[in-house]
């Protein structure tokens, strides 16, 4: 089967330690994070994690069974490229000079859709919102100006259904609750 | 002073009174009195600076909860497991900080793997010394999460009730395993308000998912269309309490039975539709039938690669249903056409509901043909030896007939558990217990005596090695000390019997590090008080059994077996299920 990319989103009740059961689930299965992110969602007391790895599907599949087993995990997705609108930030810094030698920055900067965040008279610092390539291409063309540092954040993603793929779960899980009471 | 401890009503809902009805305790004090909320009357341990305080509070409430004193504390653990997997209940065991509770790391992953309920309390030093490095300071939680269900670290002791609550819960429901407490010294002194509230619903934890009513459908019309089915019963039958619901199932489907070294004991040995043992060393019909046949309804398995050999190898002429309480193991190693995911409890009853009764002479009549051939290759020369040298099957055979088959075998990890597996027979279910899943050898001597405190009026036979036995010997001393009846059967080939077949068979006889210099066991074990005999002869073999059988309390019997003896049949690493050997 072949490798793709997907990511992988996984809803959970905020517990210390959770963190590393789901990244050892990877590290055990031999599996590469590309990225992760760690993050409220839009039900209050939720965290999500965002996974990105190049993986087959079938051990994808096998992977989120093993995330939803743990105990404090509500649910877990993955989705392939086309589900998901994602984004990714990068922080560039360059020496101010270089902008002030010549226009070639600013175009630069101008034709990626990036914008500056801070001048000082040593150096600047560009930011970039989008996917991998376009904060790579643009590190790429900065760097003929000598970049002087350069991060970029994990993904993060939603999917392009209308609401949280969780809220049905939470649904059942508060029916059945209701359930147990009652008997 | 009143010592005894009330336990508050588990049913009643709680209106606010809650206050009202909370007793002011310590911490370490609480953890006894949750003991007790969760009916847990035996534990075992080992005490240590950071967990003094508990101990300190079980010296108080003696009579309420008996602590067993271990020699070690992976004896402890295996203890606890033993008792767990002979009774149903969640085994608890505790340890101190670093050191102790490393020690428990073994027994926690055995449990894992074999699915066996366990809440382990550890002590941790105090929350102001976490991470400084502090004297038996080990980060437990992080240690222990990759072979825990759950874990938790306790640092006051309002937090006590909850994580008490949840942690029998989450150990004992779906699909059991061990849980890890860790609870520092400072929430072990406090004192808090104490009100216990059992845990009965976690929202992020579904431990028993509804079963699919189409599944039940599309798995019925497998079942009635099948010319020849197999069923492959685990472990999850026994932990689900299904053994009735299977036996309705089997008889009238009509379909034949085989176990899996965890299902061993889940139906009786001598039920017509069971066909014996799968796997590495398992019997030779069901290994090859699982090639042939047409319909494989697995129950409560998970297809571990020493039961399916090799996977592409594994079963690909057939259909497969798979009866199974955990969404993981579905598709894990085997595919599975119909998925039928939930408690076996529940599916394997309306299974049988709406499949046709049948029987299958035919298909029965190949198991017995392939019995034939297994017993002549293999079976008569092992119970029925021409050499001088006893064999393990012969003497696993004498000690099983005496008993009627009541007698909960324990076994360790190596050849004799293979042996005492394979000719062992069961009248009752949980009469089984092998450290499955990790093979952890020195498991047997602690686990037996764990099962034998958890039922007492049970005969309990512990069958080990000359090598395991001595990776938990020390546990002699928890015999003497508690005065468990448990019967050691040693069987002692002076090797490292499985290691040594594996190096004769793939290694051209070059006997790398398995050749053992053995004390004088007997003496070591009347160093302990524990009355013993050493067997070195056929005609001998008999009476000693009898006169173990007859000695009220502990009792150990060295029979020295032959040295150079192999496990057979046998599937190679690597090999088809089909291809199993039944000689060299
Ligand atoms: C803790 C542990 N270490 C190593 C092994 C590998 N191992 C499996 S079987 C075996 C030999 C067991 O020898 P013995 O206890 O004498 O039993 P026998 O096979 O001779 O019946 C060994 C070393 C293991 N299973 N567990």
């Amino acid at each position: 089967m072949e490798q793709k990319e997907f990511t992988i989103t996984a809803f959970s009740e905020n517990h210390i330690g959770l963190l590393n059961r789901i990244t050892i689930i990877f590290t055990r299965r031999h599996i590469n994070i590309e990225s992760l992110t760690v993050s409220g969602s839009s039900i209050p007391g939720i965290h999500k994690f965002t996974i990105v790895v190049r993986e087959t599907q079938e051990k994808v599949e096998k992977v989120i069974k093993q995330i939803e087993k743990q105990v404090e995990v509500l649910k877990a997705f993955y989705h392939p490229e086309e589900e998901i609108i994602h984004q990714e930030i990068a922080l560039y810094k360059v020496p101010t000079e270089k902008l002030l030698d010549s226009t070639d920055l600013e175009k630069t900067i101008r034709e990626h859709n990036a914008r500056i965040l801070e001048v000082t008279k040593d150096y600047t610092v560009i930011e970039k919102t989008g996917h991998k390539e376009e904060t790579s291409r643009l590190f790429e063309k900065l760097n003929n100006f000598g970049v002087l540092q350069f991060t970029r954040s994990g993904r993060i993603a939603i999917t392009k259904l209308n609401k949280e793929l969780l809220t049905d779960y939470l649904r059942e899980a508060d029916e059945l609750k209701q359930e147990i009471s009652i008997n | 002073m009143d010592n005894s401890i009330k336990v508050s009503s588990t049913t009643t809902s709680l209106n606010g009174n809650e206050k009202a009805r909370s007793v002011k305790m310590t911490g370490a004090d609480a953890v006894i009195h949750c003991l007790k909320n969760e009916d847990v009357n035996l534990v075992f341990g080992y005490p240590g600076g950071a967990i003094m305080p508990i101990y300190d509070s079980l010296h108080k409430y003696q009579d309420e909860v008996r602590h067993i004193l271990t020699r070690h504390e992976q004896g402890a653990i295996h203890a606890a497991q033993g008792l767990a997997r002979v009774t149903g209940k969640v085994g608890v065991v505790m340890a101190t900080s670093g050191p102790g509770a490393t020690n428990l790391i073994t027994g926690i992953a055995d449990a894992m793997i074999d699915s066996t309920p366990l809440v382990c309390v550890t002590g941790q030093v105090g929350s102001h010394l976490l991470g400084t490095d502090a004297f038996q300071e080990t980060d437990v939680v992080g240690i222990s999460m990759p072979v825990t269900k759950w874990n938790y670290q306790i640092t006051s002791p309002e937090e006590i009730p909850d994580a008490f609550a949840k942690a029998f819960y989450i150990a004992r429901s779906g699909r059991p395993g061990p849980v890890v407490l860790d609870i520092t010294k400072n929430a072990q002194f406090a004192e808090f308000d104490y009100y216990y509230k059992p845990c009965k619903h976690i929202r992020s934890y579904l431990p028993s998912p509804k079963i699919d009513q189409t599944r039940i459908e599309e798995a019925v019309e497998l079942i009635n269309n099948a010319k020849k089915p197999l069923a492959l019963v685990g472990q999850g039958v026994i932990l689900g309490s299904a053994e009735q619901e299977l036996l309705n199932f089997l008889e009238k489907t009509g379909i034949p039975a085989a176990w899996t070294l965890l299902g061993l004991s889940a139906m009786p040995t001598d039920h017509p539709n069971n066909v014996g043992m799968l796997g590495m060393h398992g019997n030779y019909g069901p290994n090859i039938k699982t090639n042939e046949c047409d319909v494989l309804i697995a129950i409560g398995m998970r297809f571990d690669d020493r039961v399916t050999g090799a996977l592409d190898k594994y079963a690909k002429q057939a259909k497969i249903i798979h009866l199974e309480l955990d969404p993981a193991e579905i598709n894990k190693n085997v595919y599975a056409h119909v998925p039928v995911l939930g408690n076996v409890k529940e599916s394997l009853p309306m299974l049988t509901a709406k499949a046709q009764q049948k029987s299958y002479d035919a298909w029965f009549n190949e198991f017995k043909e392939a019995d034939k051939i297994e017993f002549e290759k293999v079976i008569d020369r092992e119970m029925h030896p021409v050499k001088e040298g006893l064999t393990m099957a012969e003497t696993i055979d004498i000690l099983n007939k005496k008993t009627g088959g009541d007698a909960i075998i324990v076994t360790d990890v190596g050849q004799h558990q293979m042996v005492a597996s394979r000719y062992a027979r069961f009248v009752k279910s949980r009469s089984n217990v092998t450290s499955g899943g990790l093979g952890t050898m020195g498991f047997a001597l602690p686990a037996a005596i764990g099962a034998k405190l958890g039922q007492p009026d049970r005969e309990v036979i512990c069958v080990v090695g000359d090598g395991g036995l001595q990776m938990t010997i020390q546990e002699l001393g928890t015999i003497l000390q508690s005065e468990v009846g448990v019967k050691i059967v040693l069987l002692n080939n002076s090797f490292l019997g499985m290691v040594r077949q594996w190096q004769e068979l793939f290694f051209d006889s070059r006997y790398a590090q398995t050749i053992m210099a053995n004390p004088d066991f007997i003496k070591i074990a009347e160093g302990f008080g524990i009355k013993s005999k050493k067997v070195l002869h056929r005609p001998e073999l008999s009476t000693a059994i009898d006169e173990m059988y007859a000695h009220k309390g502990a009792y150990f019997l060295e029979v020295v077996v032959e040295k150079e003896d192999n496990v057979f049949p046998m599937i190679p690493t690597g090999a088809a299920v089909s291809d199993i050997l039944l000689g060299k």
